[in-house]
């Protein structure tokens, strides 16, 4: 037989002991001493955690749009400026139209234009006194970019104010956000905080305006129609119409904090607002303005009141009421604490698992593993006796492999996962049948007992690597396509495959060379 | 012990025929099954929302269906799972709604209906319509990228002949597990391909295992003074293989049971699909891999020189 060398002896022992280092944080708290490389325990995925788990799409265009609304503001004031008169000033998606009142203006506001906006838009020329302005292309990317990178920031904000541990807030692809938060099951109203915009707006009322014409069809310039909440009164659902100056006095990003309040008229939750420096200025001068005027506080685009202002209010803060749970109030003070999310978001998949759910799937996995290598390990035993016995040492070093890989490299362990493992128990064996099954033909070819081990190890190696390859491939390939849960087979699969190539060559080998190195002659092998 | 007496001598590629008849037979069934049937596809890849609910107690179908009704969902398909006090409630997705409220809901409609402490959610599965698609593609580019790798994997290790007679054989029984699932009318989800990919690898283990062997053996024949033909040399390797293939499918097959019996609902379907994977699997790497490797005997130019070179190759 040839003689197992040394240095692969070592490499077994240090593999063993690092995966029993590796496989010990699972089981039990390490000692402070403990490298920290070997001191994490497994990740268990949500689906056997429990939680919360959302992918939202973000829709960047509208970020785009709002982004080039924003900019008629800075057109207008351009323009003013110089005392240019317009007729039209209009944005529709990456567009900014504007129409110059007099031809004598066109070279005057094709300058300012320029000076304004050349960095970001291209210009069209002058044709019939309009001007057309499209945003660059690499800007829109740019405010694309953007949105989703402050959605997740928001989103964060907004999670982490639940006090929940662990959340995890990642891009995915392009316009996509992944969120898990474990542990939590309310999956309602982790939907309800993570998906309103929250976009807060205060808007004066027109109060000149007649609200019954605009409703017919004659908008006053300048004015808008929104609605308030859904009521219901004599068995009907109605909103209530306000008549409201389209320009935004306020919005939620001059707000510095939110905090759930009791309004003391109605003795109702509420949550009172705190401006920033800015936001304070600007709302002492807009009370100071319009005092006996009523200011529409709009919330997702819905009015949620429109309280008269009675004085001048210089303390730089406000209240929004609107008959709100405890739970609501509180949630809405989240989302404006927050910010409001650049553009509107989606949900385009969730999976949620209650935590009773995960419990169970844990204990289920658990058990088809020891049930599953409990039989192979009886049916080896039987099969291969002396042999088997060291068929199922590896597999039972396999195992620990296995989970001090998936601990050392930080995999995430889920039910699909587990099955791998499952799996993995059941093909890790098939190397070393190849192995005694060689070993026995070459028994019957009448080989002596050692040179059978040897032809039967080096024959059945190409075999094995082979198989085992093919095998990975599909993990692979499993691994790129597939998504959670999936993945996490793929994972279990591939560390599986590549641990039982080690356990099953390589560590089996060492034991049967040691138990027979220091016998003499063998007549018989007990396989 | 021993599952084979190794004095047993079947003949497997004579019996070709035979197999290619109940092969034929078992591919135009699933095809048939597949094509008037079809997958019963899971929200996976129609898009749509599942909720998981545990009653305290056993609750009767309809009275879940009477509570959720009023909330515009009484045409959902609402199904036991697992245990009579575990409820699954399926919805499609409907036009306008793109978003995840159907089981904000249902929730809601069974917690008025049976009061919050009577339910549990179990889980909450939601795919839009969108990532339906994507899955979708994922899923058959999955296969279809696996099937061409290994085709160019074993095509670089053994003949284009031998690669050709894995892939027919790893077609074989992806029709044939497809087909089951079509007929038992089971769910086909994400999990399930990943079970399906599996059975490619392992349809492809058992394989290889057999070709590394034929390999092995025509070598050792072309050497002699009187060569054994192709056919016998295919068969004996069988032979050899034999045993290591069943004591594999059997380990194998013990240990999926386990998953099939004890892993749970979610995990059952998955089971299923390599229970199946696995039977057809290793029929297929006796009666169909080698049988289409034989018949493509001679078929592919540079076949020659690809053996003398293979031959020269450890």
């Amino acid at each position: 037989m040839h003689s197992f060398p040394r240095w692969k002896t070592w490499l077994i022992l240090t593999v063993l002991v690092v995966s029993l280092m590796g496989a010990l944080p699972n089981l039990m708290t390490p000692p402070t001493w403990w490298p920290t490389s070997l001191s994490k325990p497994m990740n268990l995925g949500l689906d056997l955690k429990g939680g919360i788990h959302l992918v939202l799409e973000v829709d960047v265009d509208k970020a785009v749009s709002h982004g080039v609304e924003g900019d008629i503001d800075t057109a207008r004031q351009a323009l003013r400026k110089e005392k240019i008169r317009y007729s039209k000033l209009a944005a529709e998606g990456n567009i900014l139209s504007i129409a110059i009142k007099n031809s004598d203006d066109l070279a005057a506001a094709e300058k300012i234009l320029t000076e304004a906006f050349g960095g970001n838009y291209m210009l069209a020329p002058a044709a019939d006194k309009l001007f057309t302005l499209t945003l660059k292309e690499s800007m829109a990317e740019e405010t694309r970019k953007l949105a989703v990178d402050q959605a997740i920031e928001v989103i964060r904000g907004r999670i982490d104010a639940l006090g929940t541990t662990e959340p995890v807030i990642i891009k995915q692809g392009k316009q996509r956000i992944l969120i898990q938060i474990p542990g939590f099951e309310d999956s309602a109203r982790a939907k309800q905080l993570i998906g309103r915009t929250a976009q807060l707006q205060f808007k004066l009322v027109d109060e000149k305006g007649d609200l019954d014409k605009a409703l017919s069809g004659q908008l006053p310039n300048g004015d808008i129609i929104m609605y308030g909440p859904e009521q219901s009164r004599n068995g009907q659902t109605y909103r209530q119409p306000y008549l409201l100056k389209k320009r935004t006095e306020l919005s939620g990003s001059e707000i510095a904090d939110a905090r759930v309040s009791i309004d003391s008229r109605f003795n109702e939750y509420a949550v009172t607002l705190k401006f920033n420096s800015k936001g304070a200025r600007k709302f002492d001068k807009l009370t100071t303005a319009h005092v006996g005027e009523r200011f529409a506080i709009i919330l997702e685009d819905t009015v949620t009141s429109a309280p008269v202002i009675r004085e001048r209010i210089a303390g730089g803060s406000a209240q929004i009421t609107g008959s709100f749970t405890p739970e609501e109030a509180h949630d809405l003070a989240i989302v404006l604490r927050a910010g409001a999310l650049p553009a509107p978001v989606m949900v385009v998949e969730e999976r949620s698992i209650g935590p009773s759910l995960g419990q169970d799937s844990i204990d289920q996995g658990v058990n088809s593993i020891i049930f599953g290598s409990i039989l192979v390990l009886i049916f080896m035993g039987i099969y291969y006796r002396m042999f088997g016995l060291v068929a199922n040492l590896a597999l039972v070093f396999n195992m620990l492999l296995i989970l001090a890989a998936m601990s050392i490299i930080g995999g995430t362990l889920t039910l699909p996962g587990m099955a791998g493992i499952v799996l993995t128990i059941g093909m890790a064996v098939d190397a070393n049948v190849l192995i005694f099954e060689r070993i026995r033909e070459e028994l019957r070819l009448g080989k002596t007992p050692l040179a059978a081990i040897d032809g039967g190890y080096d024959k059945a190696l190409s075999t094995i690597v082979d198989a085992n390859i093919t095998t990975l491939i599909a993990a692979i390939v499993l691994f790129q396509f597939g998504s959670g849960p999936v993945k996490g087979f793929a994972i279990t699969l591939s560390v599986g495959i590549l641990a039982s190539m080690f356990t099953a060559i390589t560590v089996t080998r060492g034991i049967v060379a040691l138990s027979t190195a220091k016998r003499g002659r063998i007549e018989k092998l007990s396989i | 012990m021993q599952l084979i007496r190794s004095d047993l001598h079947f003949d497997f590629i004579g019996k070709r025929k035979i197999a290619m008849v109940i092969s034929a037979v078992m591919l135009l069934a699933s095809l048939g099954t597949l094509a008037v049937k079809g997958l019963n596809f899971g929200i996976d890849f129609t898009g749509g929302t599942l909720v998981e609910v545990k009653f305290d107690k056993a609750p009767a179908i309809s009275d879940v269906r009477d509570a959720i009704s009023p909330k515009g969902y009484g045409n959902a398909v609402i199904q036991e799972f697992g245990a009579p006090e575990e409820i699954l409630i399926r919805v499609q997705n409907r036009d306008d709604e793109n978003s995840s409220t159907i089981s904000t809901a249902i929730l809601d409609g069974l917690s008025e209906a049976f009061t919050a402490d009577a339910i549990e959610m179990r889980r909450v599965e939601f795919v839009g319509p969108q990532v339906g698609e994507e899955l979708t593609q994922a899923g058959i580019m999955a296969v279809l990228v696996a099937m061409l790798a290994i085709l160019i994997y074993v095509t670089f290790r053994f003949e284009f002949r031998f690669a050709l007679g894995a892939d027919a054989a790893l077609l074989h029984d992806i029709t044939i597990v497809l087909g089951l699932f079509a007929l038992t009318g089971k769910e086909f989800t994400l999990p399930v391909i990943a079970a399906l990919l599996t059975v490619i690898g392992y349809s492809l283990n058992d394989t290889i295992v057999v070709f590394d062997r034929i390999r092995e053996n025509m070598a050792a024949n072309r050497k002699r003074k009187t060569p054994d033909n192709e056919v016998s040399v295919v068969n004996g390797s069988i032979n050899l293989t034999l045993s290591r293939t069943l004591m594999t499918s059997i380990t194998t097959l013990l240990v999926v049971l386990a998953l099939f019996f004890m892993g749970g609902e979610v995990i059952h379907d998955f089971a299923f699909a390599l229970i199946a994977g696995i039977l057809v699997g290793t029929y297929s790497s006796i009666y169909v891999a080698s049988p289409v490797m034989l018949s493509l005997e001679g078929k592919f130019k540079g076949d020659e020189d690809e053996i003398k070179e293979m031959e020269a190759r450890p």
